[in-house]
């Protein structure tokens, strides 16, 4: 099969729902001639024109409040916002507008939109364009939140995410863009709410989110050198969450470690980890682990930024301490 | 320069909405003092012939986003008495099945795509739904209220600027009713408020939010070039609310003298300013606007009744609506 890269299925995403549906648009800063600085929407311009490939001035909330009104009177926007630390910067047009209107509405309204953004450190870019900030959206009733970790991800789970009736957001990795993986040529969808056991293994349980679940699959190389069976589930949309499968194989394997890089405390790992013990507690033969970036904003200098990021050793260490009893004090 | 009486129905249904309005703010603050009202809501009372001026200047397919102080919007677009009571109340018929209350009804067959209850929250959805029209060809026009208070949100400049620059057919209706909350709009606006959207080379006018007719006249004006492409467009609409901030504001002497109000009410109420006309110009006798009046203060007060008798949402109703169901 082809090999494409998470940047060209993004890109064939768009292009081909583009061309299935004229209510839709793309929005936001660069993302015509530009492309966006990632490059991802490069192109499409030249097919869809500036009509419905719209350059907009550097004002988010005004952008993101203007595709919520679009997408209540009939159009489906998706919006490009150029790094995920903007969000705080349209927080109110995202949160009280469009994550509520169909409730309070009673129904009445709907707001199909897509917010295309991304997270990530380690690209040397300091505090505000470096941070991990899906807990933020995941705990808004009314968003449904998507992270892809990889091409074949990404154009799926974008796919569906363009078709479906309520906002969506969709939070790539921007370290990802470039890399590649296998994309069949042929049209598919990856509905939301339905994990991907990436590995099966007996155990322990890594639940991985976005290019954490790169980071298990080292973690699981290094381990199976030492005779442990990791097994990696990617939850692929954590709004919905799969949590059958979770639950299901943290039964089989008895042990789990939750790894995303939103900041540890209050985050995604936390809930998937309280999940874990509310449900399936007296299968479990050790503490539910948490992994998450540091909490602490994100340093600009190399050698403080990666100690900030779950690695494939850290992992593979925890694994490893769980899986051989030495948890009795914690870690 | 008013207009003659080539559109006797066009004036006695202005008049009638207008009434309409303070018919049911009347009802809606009574509703708040006998306790029957849960929570607060924002009294239109004064300002009627803003929205009646403007939104009788619309088609029903024409769009309008609306505010906190949001009733009369409400019903100048058309929406129905009884579904309005029972959403003030809670119960399961009203617009948002008692899901949304006073600040954030949505009556989208009438094109009002909803109260906002965030000051200023509203202005990119206005401005959006515009982009919408403009690129699915459709030619109607959105109307986006807000008040003098919300000029001071950032979102303003950000959605006007993009509306300038790609000639969106929207109309920004400004109603500067002198305070913004508890604070006068002197203390809070820097420079003349259109001065700003004349910064982004947007055409703006200033306008006696008291007189429905010349209101009405501009609305015209301005929503038929608009929906030529000629658009966007910003009033100033220059009038006054006759309650508090909300119903529960009662107490009101440090911020404003009960001379002031009562000047408003006696010499500038836009109803009286439209009956006083009608009568003038033999349109309606004052025996006639009484029967209008009494007749929609009746069907008010059944719509009261009709709501407080009406049941609310079943429980189960909690958790629907969260997420959209697919198409």
């Amino acid at each position: 099969m082809r090999q494409i890269t998470l940047s060209q299925a993004v890109n064939e995403a768009i292009a081909e729902e583009m061309r299935r549906d004229p209510t839709i648009f793309l929005i936001g800063e660069d993302v015509a001639e530009a492309g966006t600085p990632f490059k991802v929407t490069a192109g499409l311009v030249e097919e869809f024109g500036t009509e419905r490939v719209i350059d907009t001035p550097i004002s988010e909330p005004g952008f993101m409040g203007m595709a919520v009104g679009a997408a209540m009177t009939g159009s489906r926007p998706i919006v490009d916002l150029m790094f995920g630390d903007f969000l705080f910067l349209i927080m109110d047009q995202l949160c009280n507008q469009a994550a509520k209107a169909h409730y309070m509405s009673g129904g009445k309204l709907n707001v199909p939109l897509v917010l295309r953004t991304n997270l990530g450190a380690t690209r040397r870019s300091a505090a505000q364009h470096s941070q991990s900030l899906h807990a933020l959206v995941a705990h808004i009733p009314g968003l449904k939140v998507a992270l892809p970790s990889s091409a074949y991800e990404a154009k799926g789970l974008l796919k569906t995410a363009i078709r479906d009736n309520n906002p969506v957001v969709i939070i790539e990795d921007k370290l990802m863009y470039q890399d590649k993986a296998s994309v069949p040529e042929e049209e598919y969808l990856i509905p939301f709410g339905k994990a991907n056991i990436v590995r099966e293994g007996r155990d322990v349980t890594l639940v991985a989110t976005s290019s954490m679940r790169q980071v298990c699959e080292k973690a699981a190389d290094l381990l199976s050198e030492d005779g442990i069976s990791a097994e990696i589930i990617d939850p692929r949309t954590i709004v919905p969450l799969d949590e059958t499968t979770i639950l299901s194989s943290v039964k089989k394997t008895s042990r789990a470690i939750v790894v995303d890089e939103g900041h540890q405390s209050y985050g995604v790992a936390a809930e998937i980890a309280s999940i874990i013990s509310e449900k399936a507690f007296y299968h479990l033969d050790a503490p539910v682990i948490r992994m998450g970036a540091m909490d602490v904003p994100v340093p600009f200098s190399p050698v403080l930024e990666d100690l900030t990021v779950p690695t494939p050793e850290l992992v593979a260490q925890n694994a490893s301490k769980i899986v051989f009893g030495e948890m009795i004090h914690g870690l | 320069m008013r207009p003659k009486k080539t559109n006797i129905e066009d004036y006695l249904r202005m008049y009638r909405q207008m009434v309409k309005i303070r018919a049911f703010e009347d009802n809606a603050n009574k509703l708040y003092l006998d306790a029957k009202m849960p929570g607060l809501t924002h009294m239109y009372s004064g300002e009627e012939a803003v929205a009646v001026g403007i939104c009788e200047a619309l088609l029903v397919t024409d769009k309008i986003t609306s505010t906190h102080r949001g009733h009369g919007h409400c019903v100048a677009k058309g929406a129905d008495f009884k579904q309005m009571f029972c959403e003030l109340l809670g119960k399961e018929e009203g617009y948002c099945r008692g899901k949304g209350g006073s600040m954030h009804i949505a009556d989208q067959s009438n094109g009002n795509l909803g109260a906002n209850a965030i000051v200023g929250g509203s202005m990119g959805i206005a401005t959006g739904s515009a982009l919408r029209a403009k690129l699915l060809k459709s030619d109607d026009v959105t109307v986006c209220f807000f008040g003098d208070g919300a000029t001071a949100q950032g979102l303003l400049y950000e959605v006007m600027n993009m509306a300038a620059l790609w000639k969106l057919p929207v109309i920004y209706a400004c109603e500067n009713n002198g305070y913004s909350e508890y604070t006068t709009t002197e203390e809070i606006v820097a420079g003349k408020i259109t001065a700003r959207a004349e910064a982004f080379g947007i055409e703006a006018y200033q306008v006696d939010g008291q007189d429905v007719l010349a209101v009405n006249a501009l609305a015209q004006k301005l929503v038929q070039r608009a929906r030529k492409g000629e658009g966007p467009f910003f009033i100033e609409l220059m009038t006054y609310r006759y309650h508090g901030h909300h119903v529960g504001d009662i107490n009101r002497a440090y911020y404003r003298t009960k001379e002031e109000e009562l000047e408003w009410k006696e010499n500038r109420d836009p109803i009286k300013i439209m009956g006083q006309w009608l009568a003038s110009e033999g349109i309606a006798s004052e025996s006639e606007l009484k029967v209008i009046s009494d007749t929609i203060y009746i069907e008010a007060n059944e719509a009261v009744e009709y709501a407080l008798a009406a049941a609310y949402p079943d429980v189960s109703e909690v958790k629907m609506h969260v997420y959209a169901k697919a198409s």
